[in-house]
């Protein structure tokens, strides 16, 4: 019995130490040397700002950026909590918050609205929309800042990703890169 | 069908495949003791681990020798991680300076770590330092995985031993999971997760300062070295609240296919490995298939449910029509980089195995399409099911099948030339009714008594849905949810934890017990009365016995579940 302890304990304290610091310090350290964008989290800085990273959505109102789709991470894109709205197919609450948003993206488009924009993510920071829900944003944004539609085209098509290796996932708008791109055009947003 | 979602799975099936046939070779060969490549450089280091522990490998343990074994290194294992959590703020790596956990947050993770339930009480970023997630969370991913290996090899030693009651050892089997299987296999796979996007720093919350000028909070983290345990050894407990769903957990559709394949990977590879142990691959080929049934039967059901979209919108101006260009279906809850197919392939694939995380959010899916995971976790997750948990817990039905058959034919059932007599038998009866005990009788208390309903957050069919989930998730050591219940409340943290107790060793201690009846059998050659158990005919008796299990079990908590829900939706839209 007392044998049978201390191969408990001892084995348990070297796996401790092996599985809980030596394998998460050796990843990490080949991780910085590999990979040190990605391993610090993809994060883009412009004139030395951190103003984001390309993987996690953030939120845009203004008419003059393209808006990502709705969050139910804390307050919107808050990438210290994320989470969906874990709302049913039946609940009456996510009835109510679909037909407010249908009402509120009316305004800009009369074409079908694409799923994607009136239904929240599920981590609350999906960085994308879907090719569609880009287009449907289109005219608001070109009118917002007196850019050609052309234009706009243009820099939605460079920061469209297809599928993985030609099938894997979904084709995709990077919703950030969008709005940077948007930016380096050089016409700010008319508030 | 979309020919994408076709592809998709070709190429899923496919890897999955072509990797768990070498992968099952060499883990028989690793948990024989047989040479192998890695255990030219392992080899001195394993022997040196056992002379440092005082471990005797070659000394076999008897089938309470080996319980014993597992319960005080669980035990151990458990003790550890709560401490950890209830004093996470005098620890170090703690750059957000977040407190310690309260004790019942602490005793449910503590215990759904250890049960490799990885039931998410907790919400990651908002509650756990870099040293609960590396000391705590990471290592326990590796304990609870190498435990399971134990046990399923510790099974499959009572069909192949001759009148010997030793079931190996489980210090040495935990080992070699460890050495041989988990670190290389998790260090390779944190580096891909990292290249695709996962980030593994120490650094604090990062603040960014968005394009309209609001401020950002980024939580970072040791998050790659997690993910990559966490999946392959079917734990499943995220690093972040959103589990898979989350950018940095699961960037690309690439992270995103190698995550899936990682949650079958060793499930399947130990079936393999069954077959390679046993000297009968079509023993093995018979349960990939019962199982592969299945698993597409309710692939199918979950995609088209989810794929058709929500006719409660159809009155809403909405394009809920998938397109090249269009995510469609029901996106509530699901990421648009993954799609509806891979959100559909990722909820079946996790509870179909005993994984538990999740890349869309349950709650949100279609009646049927959140019927296909809990009823993958009430059958007890035998379709592949979790590491080592997934291949016991089919022995166990294939032990209660060759029964069934017995019984038909009148003869002594057998199985890979032991006979099952009323020993076993009952010992696998009583491990397959303490799930529902644990599902029926916890979760209608919890539906009864106000501290436990008061979890729902929804009222009618889904709310009981909600209740019937968790409790299935915690008996069958998923770890999945429908997230709008919340487990976090002491009720639930303290009720779910002991389900998931008994859900781990209810089950484990009649497994080992059953192994150590067989393995004093002697093996009778096979005659002209045995029922052969790799044909077509066993193969649909299992798929059959599976499912009457399962699904007439819980039947009524189903259609007063999510089935009157589908009802209710389908026929308020209706013209």
């Amino acid at each position: 019995m007392f044998r049978e302890l201390r191969s408990s304990v001892s084995l348990f304290i070297l796996f401790f130490v092996l599985t809980g610091l030596g394998y998460p310090f050796l990843t990490l350290i080949l991780g910085q040397q590999l990979f040190p964008h990605q391993a610090n989290g993809s994060l883009i800085e412009t004139n030395g700002k951190i103003i984001g990273s390309s993987l996690i959505g953030q939120n845009f109102a203004g008419a003059g950026y393209f808006h990502g789709r709705p969050s139910a991470a804390g307050n919107g894109y808050d990438a210290g909590n994320s989470s969906g709205s874990n709302l049913g197919p039946t609940s009456a609450n996510l009835q109510q918050a679909i037909e407010q948003r249908v009402n509120d993206l009316k305004k800009d488009n009369s074409v079908p609205i694409p799923v994607d924009l009136v239904t929240t993510s599920a981590s609350g920071l999906d960085p994308d929309i879907s090719p569609d829900a880009a287009q449907f944003q289109v005219s608001r944004v070109a009118a917002a800042r007196q850019l050609t539609l052309d234009q706009i085209q243009d820099i939605i098509k460079q920061s469209t990703t297809s599928r993985s290796l030609g099938f894997l996932g979904d084709n995709r708008v990077n919703v950030l890169d969008l709005n940077l791109a948007l930016d380096r055009l050089g016409k700010t947003p008319v508030p | 069908m979309n020919i994408y979602a076709l592809l998709q799975f070709v190429a899923f099936a496919a890897v999955s495949v072509g990797l768990m046939l070498p992968l099952g070779i060499y883990m028989a060969k690793v948990f024989n003791g047989e040479a192998t490549w890695a255990g030219k450089v392992l080899g001195p280091i394993e022997g040196l681990s056992y002379r440092l522990c005082g471990v005797r490998g070659a000394e076999q343990q008897n089938w309470a020798q080996y319980a014993g074994a597992v319960i005080i290194f669980n035990a151990l294992g458990g003790a550890v991680l709560f401490l950890i959590l209830m004093h996470q703020d005098q620890l170090p790596w703690n750059p957000q300076g977040l407190p310690g956990l309260p004790y019942d947050l602490a005793f449910n993770i503590a215990v759904s770590f250890v049960t490799n339930t990885n039931w998410q009480s907790y919400g990651g970023e908002t509650t756990l330092s870099y040293f609960s997630q590396m000391l705590g969370l990471t290592v326990q991913n590796f304990m609870a995985a190498a435990t399971g290996f134990a046990v399923a090899v510790a099974m499959v030693r009572g069909f192949t031993h001759k009148e010997n009651p030793g079931l190996g050892n489980f210090y040495v089997d935990v080992t070699r999971a460890i050495f041989y299987v988990l670190l290389p296999l998790s260090l390779l796979f944190a580096l891909f997760l990292i290249w695709q996007g996962v980030p593994d720093n120490l650094q604090p919350y990062v603040q960014a300062t968005t394009l309209e000028g609001t401020q950002q909070t980024i939580a970072q983290g040791p998050v790659a070295s997690q993910i990559a345990i966490k999946m392959l050894g079917s734990n499943g407990g995220g690093y972040f609240n959103a589990n898979a769903a989350h950018p940095y957990e699961n960037p690309t559709p690439l992270s995103n296919f190698f995550q899936l394949i990682s949650i079958l990977l060793l499930s399947i590879g130990l079936i393999a490995a069954f077959g390679k142990m046993v000297g009968d691959r079509r023993q093995a080929w018979a349960l990939l298939a019962s199982m592969t049934i299945l698993f597409m039967i309710l692939l199918g059901l979950c995609y088209f449910s989810e794929a058709n979209g929500n006719p409660a919108f159809g009155h809403l101006n909405i394009d809920q029509i998938i397109s090249d260009t269009n995510s469609g279906g029901n996106m509530e809850g699901k990421e648009v980089r993954f799609g509806i197919f891979n959100s559909a392939l990722w909820a079946t694939t996790t509870s179909a195995t005993s994984n538990g995380s999740v890349n869309a959010m349950h709650d949100s899916f279609m009646p049927l399409g959140g019927l296909v995971p809990l009823f993958n976790m009430l059958v007890g997750e035998v379709i592949y099911g979790g590491v080592g948990c997934g291949l016991y817990g089919i022995l166990l039905y294939v032990l209660i099948t060759v029964f069934i058959a017995g019984l038909m034919v009148g003869r002594t059932p057998e199985y890979l030339g032991k006979k099952i007599e009323a020993h076993e038998i009952k010992l696998a009866v009583i491990a397959q009714l303490l799930y529902p005990i644990c599902v029926l009788g916890f979760g209608v208390v919890s539906l009864l008594v106000p501290l436990g309903a008061s979890s729902m957050s929804a009222t009618g069919p889904h709310g009981l849905t909600q209740t019937i989930y968790a409790y299935a998730s915690a008996a069958a050591n998923n770890g999945s949810a429908f997230a709008g219940f919340n487990g976090n409340t002491v009720f639930q943290n303290i009720m779910l934890g002991i389900v998931m107790l008994i859900g781990r060793y209810g089950v484990i201690i009649p497994v080992l017990a059953i192994a150590g009846s067989l393995a004093a059998k002697k093996i009778t050659p096979p005659s002209s009365g045995t029922f052969p158990t790799h044909g077509l005919m066993f193969v649909v008796l299992l798929t059959a016995v599976i499912v009457m299990f399962g699904g007439l079990t819980y039947f009524p908590a189903l259609a007063l579940g999510p089935v009157a829900e589908h009802l209710s939706l389908f026929q308020s839209v209706a013209p």
